[in-house]
């Protein structure tokens, strides 16, 4: 066991905080999930790509730096240590990408991510419909041959896709067989949103904010070269962008770590007024669990590094760190007593927090998954 | 940077293993409710030969040498078979103050209590560390109380009159209470291991309205949550061991994140434990209950959780 940095970490943390000290927005920007606030944001992703830390840890023909994963999260902890902007390019970056690297022919991979890593080109996810969220498998839209253009047209509709207004191109499961059984037959697809016979209508959020969107498909083309992975093997294609979601690349433990601190400083400011004496060990108890996940992914990155590959387990990590960001929340907003009823940075906090419970797959999905991947129980 | 053990250090942990399979089953546990001095016997003398009661005294006394990093799995080892023997007290916490070859190789048992607690096996335990001061049992004042775990007897100990055969300085005190908190918290990860391998062989196997009970939700979620607990405890242990090893300034708000974590982690893992067992778990011939007792004695012990975690705070805060 060796929990120090090796001088060259040490040097890139420090290339790090010294490029963000001097970059970092001063004052922080409008929300990422309005329309404005994107621009804004994209903006920002534009610098960070200029300055080539937009995708540390991709190849450097893509515009990253061939960052290690230790590199990686070194990166995010500074990043959120500096209270730098929000990745509004993150559903790419970090959910399509690993499966562009993994499953992308290398005509897909020059075409996409580079513009991807810039912030030209932006992503979001296309899984849930109407009546289709936990139970995936169970999507409808489907994706009809079309042989003589060469490519597939698409019917149906998806739904709760995270900046679906804001972005350019959607990723997401549609049925290219309708005979197959559920998890057969679906098919990967990438899809440009000006492509005619999408529609994009974006909606509120629970703070408010026009962060979802539906998408309608009306007999929209796409060629065959945006079919990523194989026809008829969207599903396990699908999975490993999950895998993402809830694992490593999304939530960095930087994110919780940095969170834990904010809360530690408004305790400083707000402790001494407030009602409850509990509130004290909430905010010792959420540093211990920040700092648990950051140690846990220290193990989980030990790993990877040689040479193993998570599966199933980051369905614990998925829980841990999205009922983590809501207890660290919850503590601020009852520091917080009565002014926790103004809008504010913790209380949109408080309100994002609540729905990593549900999205990437709810936890009690995950908890199933646990007991019955992780812990062998009998399915029925 | 690697946060994982050495390959020799997991084939030490794993020879402790093996040797606690064989030479402390249940049956072991359960005789030292009743036994006289409540402890294992044959488990601590294989212990003792194999060298795993001497890993932290120095070489030139007969130990190992080695540090908290090389014990850490040994104790969650203790904890996983609910070993009646006081091994964290012992090997982590007493024997390198000693530092005898009696002491190395389990001849004399050293037992050792941090705090308030009242100090386990006293009573069967050769040198007592207490107070800050080392003694020979003979000389204090034992006087055994009834603990709910009756493998893990108990005495309150006046060592007032007792010529001390070493006083510790600060350090040395604040040193062996970290250890013992350490070395709790790695038990409480072993003890709770084994309670939900146990519950989830037991809701496989125990069949209700014709099904599995394990293929119940509700069940599958306590012991789901079981797992995360788990899974989020013993990495704080094993980074409280490597930063006493390395007398690292932060160590003591490590070891307290570490025992806080776990001694949460080991009750709920117990509740849980319990509820999915159902009337048989109630039971006293059934073993749940020595592993439960023993989590909730070990949550206790070298300050609780709420103790700990004001430690964290004072820290942070
Ligand atoms: C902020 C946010 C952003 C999102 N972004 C996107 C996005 O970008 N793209 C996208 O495709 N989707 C997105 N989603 C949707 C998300 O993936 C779904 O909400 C999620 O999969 C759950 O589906 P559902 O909402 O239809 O709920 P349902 O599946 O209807 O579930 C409702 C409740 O029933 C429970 N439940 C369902 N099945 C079971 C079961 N088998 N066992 C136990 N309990 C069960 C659920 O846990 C939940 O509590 C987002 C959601 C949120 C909140």
């Amino acid at each position: 066991m060796d929990l120090t940095w090796s001088p060259a970490e040490e040097a890139f943390r420090v290339e790090v905080r010294a490029w963000l000290e001097a970059n970092v927005p001063a004052e922080p920007l409008p929300s990422g999930d309005t329309r404005e606030g994107f621009a804004r944001h994209l903006e920002w992703e534009r610098r960070l790509f200029d300055a080539r830390w937009s995708v540390v840890s991709w190849p450097e023909a893509y515009g990253g730096r061939e960052a290690s994963l230790w590199e990686w999260l070194i990166f995010e902890e500074e990043y959120y240590r500096a209270g730098a902007p929000q990745r509004v390019t993150q559903n790419g970056i970090f959910l399509l990408a690993p499966t562009l690297f993994e499953f992308g022919t290398p005509a897909q991979q020059d075409r996409f991510l580079r513009p991807m890593a810039s912030g030209e080109e932006t992503w979001c996810q296309g899984w849930s419909e109407p009546d289709a969220g936990s139970d995936l498998a169970g999507i409808s839209s489907r994706a009809v041959r079309d042989d003589e253009a060469g490519g597939w047209r698409l019917r149906g509709q998806k739904t709760w896709t995270t900046r679906g207004a804001f972005c350019t191109h959607l990723f997401g499961l549609f049925r290219t067989d309708p005979e197959a059984q559920r998890h057969r037959g679906l098919t990967y697809f990438l899809v440009p949103l000006d492509t005619p016979g999408v529609t994009v209508r974006g909606f509120g959020r629970l703070d408010g904010d026009e962060g979802f969107a539906e998408v309608f498909f009306d007999d929209a083309f796409v060629p065959d070269e945006m079919v990523l992975g194989g026809v008829g093997e969207g599903w396990s294609v699908a999975m490993a962008t999950t895998g993402s979601e809830r694992g490593l690349t999304l939530r960095s433990p930087g994110r919780f770590l940095a969170t834990a601190e904010r809360l530690a400083a408004l305790y400083a400011e707000r402790g001494a007024g407030a009602s409850d004496p509990g509130l004290r060990h909430a905010v010792a108890q959420a540093r211990i669990d920040a700092e648990a996940y950051a140690l846990q992914t220290l193990s989980t990155v030990t790993r990877i590094a040689e040479g193993e590959r998570p599966g199933a387990e980051s369905s614990l990590t998925k829980v841990f760190w999205s009922e983590l960001d809501v207890r660290l929340h919850d503590t601020a907003r009852r520091l917080l007593g009565p002014d926790s009823a103004l809008d504010g940075p913790w209380t949109k906090g408080w309100q994002f927090a609540l729905s990593g419970p549900i999205y990437a797959g709810t936890n009690e999905i995950q908890r199933n998954v646990i007991a019955e991947r992780v812990l062998g129980l009998p399915r029925k | 940077m690697r946060f994982a053990f050495t390959d020799d250090q997991l084939a030490f942990r794993d020879a402790v293993r093996d040797l606690l399979t064989r030479e402390c089953p249940p049956g072991v546990v359960r005789a030292a409710w009743s036994n006289a001095d409540g402890r294992s016997g044959g488990a601590w003398k294989a212990l003792g030969e194999m060298g795993a009661l001497g890993v932290m005294v120095a070489e030139e006394h007969g130990g190992l040498g080695l540090t908290e990093l090389d014990a850490v799995l040994l104790a969650e080892e203790a904890g996983r078979a609910a070993l009646p023997d006081p091994f964290v007290e012992h090997t982590l916490a007493g024997a390198p103050l000693v530092a005898t070859e009696e002491a190395a190789s389990g001849a004399v048992t050293v037992t050792a209590a941090s705090g308030r607690d009242l100090v386990p096996w006293a009573d069967s335990a050769d040198v007592l560390v207490v107070g800050g001061v080392v003694v020979e049992r003979g000389t204090a004042a034992v006087d055994p109380r009834p603990a709910v775990d009756g493998a893990r007897r108990l005495a309150a100990v006046e060592v007032a009159g007792a010529p001390p055969l070493r006083t510790l300085d600060p350090t040395e005190r604040d040193l062996t209470a970290d250890r013992l908190a350490l070395g709790y918290a790695a038990q409480l990860v072993g003890l709770a291991a084994r309670m939900l391998d146990t519950t989830v062989a037991y809701v496989s196997e125990r069949r209700q309205f014709g099904v599995p009970i394990g293929s119940f939700q509700a069940l599958k979620h306590h012991l789901a949550d079981s797992r995360i607990a788990l899974e989020f405890a013993a990495p704080l242990v094993y980074r409280a061991a490597y930063s006493l090893a390395h007398r690292d300034p932060d160590a003591p708000v490590h070891v307290s994140m570490a025992k806080a974590q776990a001694s949460d982690a080991a009750e709920l893992v117990a509740r849980h434990a319990l509820q999915c067992h159902g009337a048989i778990g109630y039971s006293d011939e059934h073993d749940l209950h020595m592993w439960m007792k023993r989590a909730w004695a070990l949550a206790a012990a070298g300050g609780d959780a709420s103790w700990h975690r004001e430690r964290v705070a004072r820290a942070i805060l």
